[in-house]
């Protein structure tokens, strides 16, 4: 007897369906559209190239939110984060916290490209791990711990470069900033290949099912014989590397490692997140739908750019896209459940 | 109030009359052309047993949603609250079993919130305040300071004070939801003294509730529904003596003739399995900072392989706790519990899970199912270990023809598996959690109210499908308050009372009459019967 209705309603949820996970995609494909009308040289690999590099450190720790916010929670704490993983980077890479301004590299007694990588994303896989414990075990909601993890991390990076920059690192590891493997930057490649990685890890592990299953129902989850608390620590452990990994970019292509470093970064990652469409109440979204609102974020900066448009005007446009995306999956969702 | 007590024997005006309400959900018709009515100056008890439709009539009288179909009449005017204010508004004020006090305001804050009297420049008058929700207080007997912060007072005390505010809001009919169900003896008694007061104040109560004797005490008229319709209206005895309700009357009413006709009742069985699941002495409390609020005491159960075991009990009855407790997800304070002979003390479901034992919990929407993940994930998601191999890659081919395999032998009408199960009705939902649990080949399986929010049709199917888990093996333990399903589908059926094991009985030879006895009264009430 209800046959039609519900049939009427199945085909609803296709075109909200299908509008939920292309309209982010849409929308970028517009702006550059857009823009490219405006000044066609927006078009030209060059500047493509361009913004895939601006996006590559933001879109790193993007992907980390990702399983964060896919969990119903937040990490406020990752510019921080990135700023503390980027010193240590610093530190290992130059033996020491002198504060070399010149750019030579003469004298360097580093450990290496590689040490300063890992020491990155150790340092910030276990900065994670312990927030991620103090979420679980000290019951503190995940907003707040990462509140005080982006003052606690600041500190310590303040502490640690005593406020200024570390600078000046071998070409090798430069090269993970800078580089270029034919026409593509290297940060770009990183980027791509970290988002492959956690698209796989998501969509078809066993680990990614789980991180589903949390933020969609975590007393279902647990019902089900899921290790809710270690799934839960993981994600921060995985936001925490990528912070990690980002800051070691960053300062490969700057030079540079900055105590100022990534300061409202967090605005920005969770702003490409939840643009992609991953929801803040978690257990809905995707890596593809981040990489897009990272991608759309970029467009949109350096799109204004362009047009010379300032970056004042750039953050309310930014931020109002933001709200606007928010409110038209709501829109989308309480059709889809009508 | 207005109309005070009208000459008794003329029944007065209905102050508020349901004219033939329907409800429906997706697929589910919750409340199916049901008309009752409620007097000024009368307490009328709304009876039935879970899902027969008490909630979801709530729910439309205080204005939470509308109605399908069907007409409500409050005070001669046409009753269409949009929300619950409005209800409020219009005089109908629902008191639920959990309390809307703010806990951290005082009992005076919380009896005029929004409403604060002011006095001079506009500002809250504390004094006018105090002094007139000490009056108000003083109606429901309350003697406290309203100074008190509302975290402070027991349950009745705030229940009281939900009533005082009601009264407050001059409200003509005051809709109590289960309100007994957290008091103890003396608190009920005065309860229902305040609720005697109030009846000669004019005001009328609609008293919903499934503890029977309560409902005989102090109604003076009662409305039974059953699987969301009328069941029957019943009155309190005429002349003098003016007698309450007899209980076997209402047990009658509520357990229906036709409804054992629904359930196709399958050739039930001695089990002479071995003994599976043991429990000895289970004893839980609701904090461990407080063992004296006991949950369980001294339960004592045997669930043998290939047998279906019922568990009877109302709500409140400790039932849902046990399973609870035996699936890990609840701390035991004493007792012990074995599994095929070996004691076990899961402290997780994951341990209760690796174990054997798998739990298709009461709440499906909160405790179940991920609503909006595809049926797919909602389906492995209890055997991940199952359907992906050692690098922790999901084997998708073999969980997908595993699903497909359930989806058939379950019939699970479903469009892929893909398909977000919130998108799929209550009883297509439960087997596809029924589909979970099997694919972990359980040795016990707990089901709790598995056809809660499932129609007719589907409830059939959920009961087969139980029946044949028992005929492979698996010991199921399922706890229910609809006694016909209990009768139905149970080998052996235990009741439980306040936390209690209180009778056992092979299934053959139970009745629902029986069954109702153990689980709703008091030994000693029994006895007057």
């Amino acid at each position: 007897m209800t046959s039609t209705t519900e049939q009427s309603e199945r085909g609803g949820i296709n075109v909200a369906r299908l509008l939920m996970s292309f309209g982010p995609l849409m929308f970028l494909a517009l702006l550059i559209v857009v823009f490219t009308v405006l000044k066609p040289s927006f078009i030209d690999p060059i500047n493509i190239f361009n913004i895939m590099r601006q996006i590559s450190i933001t879109g790193l720790i993007a992907l980390g939110m990702t399983f964060v916010i896919l969990t119903a929670g937040i990490d406020l704490s990752v510019g921080s984060l990135l700023a503390f993983c980027g010193m240590v980077a610093a530190v290992v890479a130059k033996g020491g916290t002198a504060n070399t301004l010149s750019l030579s590299t003469f004298g360097a007694q580093g450990y290496g490209w590689f040490a300063a990588l890992l020491a990155a994303v150790v340092v910030g896989a276990l900065a994670g791990g312990v927030q991620g414990f103090a979420i679980t075990r000290l019951k503190v909601p995940p907003f707040v711990v990462t509140l005080g993890g982006l003052t606690v991390f600041r500190g310590l990076t303040l502490t640690i470069s005593n406020g200024g920059p570390i600078s000046g690192f071998d070409a090798s590891m430069r090269w993970f900033g800078t580089g270029l493997i034919g026409p593509v930057p290297v940060p770009a490649i990183i980027f791509a290949a970290a988002a492959i990685l956690c698209h796989i890890a998501l969509r078809y592990t066993r680990y990614g099912r789980a991180v589903y299953a949390v933020g969609g129902n975590a007393e279902a989850a647990r019902l089900s014989g899921l290790r809710v608390d270690r799934i839960l620590i993981s994600v921060y452990v995985i936001v925490g590397f990528f912070a990690g990994l980002a800051a070691f970019v960053l300062s490969a292509r700057l030079n540079s490692s900055e105590a100022v470093a990534g300061i409202g970064y967090e605005l920005t990652v969770i702003s490409a997140v939840v643009i992609g469409g991953t929801s803040l109440f978690g257990g809905i979204g995707s890596v593809g739908g981040t990489v897009v609102g990272a991608a759309l974020i970029g467009v949109l900066q350096n799109g204004l750019q362009f047009n010379n448009v300032s970056s004042y005007t750039q953050s309310i446009v930014i931020g109002l896209i933001l709200i606007l995306a928010v409110a038209f999956d709501r829109w989308l969702k309480s059709r889809v459940r009508r | 109030m207005p109309t005070a007590e009208a000459a008794a024997p003329s029944p007065s005006p209905a102050l508020l009359a349901v004219e033939g309400v329907t409800k429906r959900f997706a697929g589910v018709t919750a409340l199916n052309d049901v008309s009752l009515e409620v007097r000024p100056g009368e307490i009328l008890g709304l009876l039935g047993e879970n899902g027969a439709g008490k909630s979801t009539l709530l729910k439309i009288l205080s204005g939470v949603m509308p109605p399908s179909s069907g007409r409500i009449v409050f005070d001669g005017v046409e009753f269409n609250p949009h929300n619950p204010q409005d209800a409020k508004r219009l005089g109908i004020v629902t008191i639920y079993q959990e309390l809307s006090l703010i806990p951290t305001l005082t009992v005076a804050e919380n009896i005029f919130i929004g409403r604060a009297p002011l006095g001079r420049f506009g500002l809250v008058s504390w004094r006018k305040m105090e002094e007139d929700s000490r009056a108000i207080i003083a109606r429901v007997g309350l003697d406290l300071d309203p100074a008190t912060p509302v975290s402070a007072l027991s349950v009745a005390e705030q229940q009281l004070v939900e009533i005082a505010r009601a009264l407050s809001l001059k409200s003509r009919l005051i809709i109590m939801d289960e309100p007994t169900s957290a008091l103890t003896e003396t608190e009920v008694q005065k309860l229902m003294s305040i609720m005697g007061r109030l009846r000669k104040d004019g005001v009328a109560i609609m008293f919903v509730t499934h503890r029977l004797e309560e409902a005989s005490a102090i109604c003076d008229r009662m409305t039974v529904l059953r699987d969301g319709r009328l069941a029957g209206h019943l009155d309190r005895d005429k002349g003098p003596s003016g007698g309450p309700i007899k209980l076997p009357k209402i047990i009658e009413k509520m357990v229906g003739r036709a409804a054992s006709e629904l359930y196709a009742r399958p050739t039930l069985r001695d089990v002479a399995g071995d003994v599976r699941l043991s429990v000895r002495g289970l004893r839980t409390v609701r904090d461990p900072q407080a063992p004296h609020a006991i949950v369980l005491e001294g339960v004592d159960l045997d669930l043998k392989a290939g047998e279906i075991l019922g568990v009877a009990g109302l709500v409140g009855s400790g039932r849902t706790e046990l399973a609870r407790a035996i699936f890990g997800a609840d701390r035991i304070a004493a007792g012990t519990i074995t599994l095929d002979g070996k004691t076990i003390a899961p402290e997780t479901p994951a341990d209760a899970i690796a174990l054997g034992i798998g739990l298709v919990p009461e709440d499906r929407k909160h405790q179940a199912i991920f609503a909006a993940l595809g049926i797919l994930t909602n389906f492995s998601i209890a055997a991940l270990g199952r359907y992906s191999n050692g690098l922790g890659f999901m084997a998708e081919r073999r969980e997908r023809q595993a699903l497909a395999s359930y989806r058939k032998a379950l019939s699970i009408r479903m469009a892929s598996p893909e398909q977000p199960i919130e998108g799929l009705s209550g009883g297509n939902q439960q087997k596809v959690i029924l589909a979970r649990w099997l694919a972990r080949d359980p040795k016990v399986l707990i089901v709790d109210e598995p056809t809660r929010g499932v129609d007719v049709g589907a409830k059939a199917e959920v009961h087969q499908i139980l029946v044949q888990l028992a005929g492979r093996g698996i010991a199921i333990m399922m706890i229910s308050s609809e006694l016909p399903e209990v009768l139905a589908v149970s080998d052996r059926i235990v009741t439980m009372r306040r936390g209690r094991i209180t009778g056992e009985m092979p299934g053959i030879e139970a009745t629902e009459e029986k069954l109702m006895e153990l689980m709703a009264l008091d030994q000693t009430q029994e006895a007057t019967q």
